[in-house]
């Protein structure tokens, strides 16, 4: 074996740089969410002030608001991706002419930027300008427009990261499905089972660390949605569309608040850390264990 | 034989969904403005090309463009070879705790990056500085950041490359006389390149496409194209069609990239989709 300590120097570089702007960041902010400092106020000074502006957060209406509509865009995104995502994936496991090109374009959205997405689905809803309200208000007489309504700014964003994502769970569903052994279909269906049996007690429990591992992936992801958001409604009406992530960039980046802000940074880090675990021991650890 | 073709009918309705917002990005590009606040019209009658000339002639756009272009070549670059090295030291070297670095340096990587945002800009602004010269709004300092998502990334894409490269190549070419740094570059990395590239080129098109942390790190100098574009969303009224054609512009080349890289891609994207 050759000397570690050239293995060392090869790491260095990569350990540095992930120190400097990953891990000492986050050191960084820690020590500055338990002062007062605004440089911008008339006493600039970073004064220590314990845990103030953590009570701040906990008692902070618009944040609390905020996590409770990114819930409730992770839920209906995740699950509708789901669904969907499956039921994509099923139609690929026969073969028709053609199935590799439909792949290919199904997969476009993945390499999209997130910013584009937004700006593409601005460009398709906004008032006059779109071909969507135009359509909705030909076919239905329904007016939608998503500076105004809450709803409807709420549903367009969903849909956003369906158009946005559902490839993804497509594609990581088709592997699973691809490397299923035939041999327990047969079975079941020499057995005179119905559809909805193999899809319940052979399909489902085969594939299920699949279908888990996918959810957590997107979920993680579903949860830091900035981008797009921004583009699209700009986190409006009001506070319609005001995830986390929206939140941080329109309201405490620009405030000058730096303790304030790095508390908010903090507690929103401990949100997602603890909900990844929660989601990890709770989905994918106990059936790792058992099988 | 009939139900196969109920199928290609069904992924030509799904194609449609998937790509119709895309068209309809170009259709607004190529309209003149008065145009757009007609009825809409579902096809493309003729091409007016003013807003592509005016992208093209602004010279603000063109610098972002040249911003963009150089951080995310330069960052792509520096980090499919730091990470090739950190996963050469992985792979053949007995160092205590490796996996656990292997598995530390993924977490830089699921922090969400909205996170991110206020302390990498007090570290820039107030900490990372010689002098007057801090590396908030310069093209190094936004090279250097983006390593944060890409490094652990190219890691992790790369160690199953490094790793599958036979250790005996490495100790045949160290029993005839050459140094461990020639074995590094002239026999495991060119072994290495098929899993080099496409590190190289997802890095890339992470890079290109963010925006958060350039929106809220540059000012001016090194602004990218992506944040160029948010430039063209105001509340006072957006110039739709030069919005449309930044989009364009800013897509043009993730397609290109996707078409060279697209059968690798589906590994790469799952992973990726870790952080967007």
């Amino acid at each position: 074996m050759q000397s570690n300590r050239l293995g060392w120097l090869l790491l260095a570089p990569t350990l540095l740089i992930l120190a400097m702007f990953g891990v000492f960041p986050f050191i960084y902010v820690l020590f500055v969410s338990f002062h007062q400092w605004n440089p911008f106020a008339v006493n600039p000074e970073m004064a220590f002030n314990w845990a103030a502006n953590y009570r701040r957060v906990v008692f902070d209406a618009q944040f609390i608001a905020s996590l409770g509509v990114t819930a409730a865009f992770v839920f209906f995104a995740v699950v509708s991706e789901l669904i969907l995502g499956y039921a994509l994936a099923q139609a690929f496991m026969k073969d028709f002419p053609g199935k590799a090109f439909f792949r290919t374009i199904h997969t476009l959205p993945l390499i999209m930027a997130p910013i584009i997405v937004g700006s593409v689905w601005k460009l398709m809803t906004t008032p006059s300008i779109g071909i969507i309200p135009h359509l909705l208000d030909n076919w239905f007489g329904y007016d939608l427009n998503i500076g105004q309504s809450a709803g409807a700014a709420f549903v367009l964003t969903v849909i956003m990261d369906i158009w946005h994502w559902t490839p993804l769970v497509t594609l990581s569903l088709i592997a699973a499905l691809v490397s299923l052994p035939p041999d327990p279909f047969e079975q079941a269906q020499i057995d005179g089972a119905g559809r909805w049996q193999i899809f319940w007690h052979i399909t489902l429990p085969m594939i299920r660390p699949a279908i888990l591992a996918t959810v957590f992936i997107r979920l993680m992801d579903a949860l830091r949605t900035v981008d797009e958001v921004l583009m699209l409604t700009g986190g409006g009406p009001g506070s319609a569309t005001r995830y986390v992530g929206v939140h941080i960039f329109k309201e405490v980046f620009p405030r000058t608040n730096y303790g304030y802000g790095s508390a908010i940074s903090v507690v929103v880090l401990y949100v997602t850390i603890v909900v990844c675990w929660l989601l990890y021991v709770g989905l994918i650890a106990p059936r790792n264990k058992k099988g | 034989m009939s139900r196969n073709w109920l199928y290609v009918l069904f992924w030509i309705f799904v194609s449609f969904l998937t790509l119709f917002p895309i068209y309809w990005l170009f259709v607004i590009s190529v309209k003149p403005a008065v145009e757009l606040f007609s009825t809409p019209d579902l096809i493309l009658r003729d091409f007016y090309w003013q807003n592509y000339v005016d992208v093209l002639n602004d010279r603000t756009l063109r610098s972002y463009m040249v911003n963009s272009l150089v951080i995310s070549t330069g960052n792509a670059v520096l980090c499919t070879l730091l990470g090739f090295m950190a996963c050469y030291a992985l792979s053949r070297f007995d160092m205590g705790g490796k996996e656990s670095i292997f598995f530390w340096t993924i977490t830089n990587r699921m922090a969400p990056p909205a996170v991110f945002l206020l302390p990498l800009f007090l570290l820039l602004t107030q900490v990372y500085k010689i002098g007057d010269f801090s590396l908030l709004d310069t093209r190094i300092g936004m090279i250097l950041v983006y390593c944060t998502f890409n490094l652990p990334f190219a890691i992790w894409t790369l160690r199953p490359t490094i790793d599958g490269i036979p250790k005996e190549l490495d100790e045949a070419a160290h029993v005839d006389g050459a140094s461990p740094w020639r074995v590094i570059w002239e026999v495991v990395f060119p072994l290495a390149r098929p899993g080099l590239a496409v590190t190289l080129i997802l890095t890339w098109v992470f890079a290109w496409n963010e925006y958060l942390l350039a929106a809220t790190l540059t000012n001016f100098n090194a602004r990218t194209l992506t944040t160029g574009l948010s430039e063209y969303v105001t509340t006072t009224g957006t110039e739709w069609g030069i919005m449309a054609t930044i989009s364009v512009f800013t897509l043009i080349p993730a397609l290109i990239v996707f078409g060279m890289v697209q059968r690798h891609i589906v590994a790469g994207l799952t992973f990726g989709a870790v952080k967007g």
